[in-house]
């Protein structure tokens, strides 16, 4: 059934992509809440974080970002856990269809509703202040970079909706995530952490991924971040892939 | 001819048998009604056969296709219909339609989307999201999502479970119709008018076996001959029902 693996889930896509049209309160509660988070910081908390020269608007929205992200992921979660409860999991399975397409659906998904709102929280951050001189390659890399880091943790969010006990356990899983921004680099500078704290926060993917696209949007010279953020990205995609077919595999078999 | 095959099937989950060894087999063009209490493992069956669900022992086909080494053939002759409508909530009646057409790969699939909503009385309501429907209707576009691309052979588990009178009577005008064109039929229930109004075989599956199998005509010889006694007529619940309620013509 390979054959059918692009057209299927190409229809499965236009599906769910369907949902989120009918239901676009998704796409807004994804961006309302890292959009708050950067309003309290920027004109709460943020005037007594030293960030140097740099504007805080500029520091934050790296770490905003992949917190949307994160948000945003745990809606594929959910839209495959009530897959699987309604009953039109099983009916899809039942069809000659390339099984896969019931996932890639999702996924594909997932990418497009989180550009989506991440365009709308650069949006509001451009309204703040937000600058960069970035120019469309840097723009490309950090839009790449988005993407992985988004592939990535959507097979994650596609692990915890195939075996999710309960819709509220479906959308669990995305709160680390939602929280390890805040372990990093992202909202402050990691030199004035305890040393244990900040030994985590400066080995954990957050803050690799933060800087690089921090020095993107900087066009400040990218270092080494870059190779260990895509370290980072590539390796929990390829596993997070892995365990979600496996476990798919078994589900269906 | 034969068109599902089933034997010695066996299936566990853990400690609990629920399939011990069972037997039996589908002829073309007929109705074959599973008939068990909650639980009898009518549902394990339906789920091997479909290919959702690998058994643990024993031997099954669907139009001469293993269910175990030619799944992906088997599912391309068959389709399911689940205990509770398997239908996509927020999309409309149509769009459902369309999506499973084109899943198919159907030429055309807005055509023969028009077509089963005139033919299951839902033209008015295609536009409509499913959310709004009621039950008869969602069981009617859940059967009506099930016969796209004409497959010859088709399970309904418990398709009447949950409807009211109404919706009950459409749903066997839909499988009688359905037999009629020569679609294979194999229907799981626990309600034995229904299996007595729509079997042509009859099989009763008990802990894990399927310990009678025949027609009506064949499963009343198992008991002494009926005594003849004279009752007056009166109307069951369901004549008051329907005569007051009146038509039984599907709702708009």
């Amino acid at each position: 059934m390979a054959s059918h693996l692009i057209g299927d889930t190409a229809t499965l896509t236009g599906r769910s992509l369907r949902h989120i049209l009918r239901s676009p309160d998704t796409i807004i509660t994804t961006a309302i809440m890292p959009i708050a988070m950067m309003l309290l910081f920027v004109y709460v908390f943020g005037g007594a974080i030293d960030t140097g020269s740099v504007k805080y608007v500029n520091y934050l929205l790296p770490g905003i970002l992949l917190i949307t992200i994160a948000s945003g992921v745990a809606y594929t979660s959910f839209r495959l856990f009530m897959d699987l409860k309604s009953g039109i999991f099983e009916r899809f399975q039942s069809l000659p269809i390339a099984r896969s397409g019931v996932l890639w659906g999702h996924v594909l998904t997932s990418l497009v509703a989180n550009l989506i709102s991440l365009v709308i929280v650069v949006g509001v951050a451009l309204i703040m202040g937000f600058r960069t001189g970035a120019g469309i390659g840097a723009w490309l890399a950090v839009a790449g970079m988005l993407i992985l880091f988004t592939l990535a943790v959507t097979w994650l969010a596609v692990i915890a909706g195939l075996s999710a006990k309960s819709v509220d356990g479906a959308s669990a899983f995305s709160y680390p995530l939602i929280f390890l921004p805040f372990l990093s680099s992202a909202f402050v500078p990691t030199d004035t952490m305890p040393s244990v704290v900040r030994a985590f926060a400066e080995n954990q993917p957050v803050t690799s991924i933060v800087n690089t696209i921090r020095d993107l949007f900087a066009q400040q010279p990218i270092g080494n971040d870059i190779w260990v953020a895509l370290a980072w990205c590539v390796g929990l995609l390829v596993l997070a892939y892995a365990g979600a077919t496996a476990l798919y595999r078994r589900k269906i078999s | 001819m034969t068109v599902i095959q089933v034997q010695g099937l066996e299936k566990s989950y853990k400690d609990l048998h629920v399939l011990r060894g069972v037997d039996f087999e589908v002829e073309r063009g007929s109705i074959f009604a599973l008939l068990g209490s909650n639980g009898a493992g009518k549902t394990t069956v339906v789920r091997i056969l479909s290919t959702l669900l690998k058994a643990d022992a024993g031997t099954a086909s669907v139009q001469g296709f293993d269910v175990f080494k030619d799944s992906a053939k088997v599912r391309e002759s068959i389709s399911l219909t689940g205990q509770f409508a398997a239908v996509d909530e927020i999309l409309t009646g149509r769009e459902n339609l369309v999506l499973i057409a084109k899943l198919r790969h159907i030429d055309d699939p807005g055509k023969v989307a028009d077509d089963l909503l005139a033919r299951f009385s839902l033209t008015d309501a295609g536009g409509r999201r499913v959310a709004t429907y009621s039950g008869g209707m969602r069981r009617r576009l859940d059967i009506a999502m099930s016969l796209i691309g004409s497959p010859p052979v088709v399970f309904l588990d418990e398709p009447t479970t949950g409807l009211d009178p109404q919706a009950r009577i459409e749903v066997w005008n839909s499988v009688k119709e359905l037999a009629k064109h020569g679609t294979t039929v194999l229907l799981t229930t626990q309600y034995l008018d229904e299996a007595e109004k729509l079997a042509d075989r009859i099989a009763i599956l008990h802990e894990g076996r399927i310990i009678v199998n025949g027609t009506l005509e064949e499963l009343r010889q198992l008991l002494p001959p009926a005594k003849v006694e004279y009752v007056e007529k009166q109307p069951t619940l369901e004549d008051v029902f329907l005569t007051l309620v009146g038509d039984t013509a599907p709702e708009k």
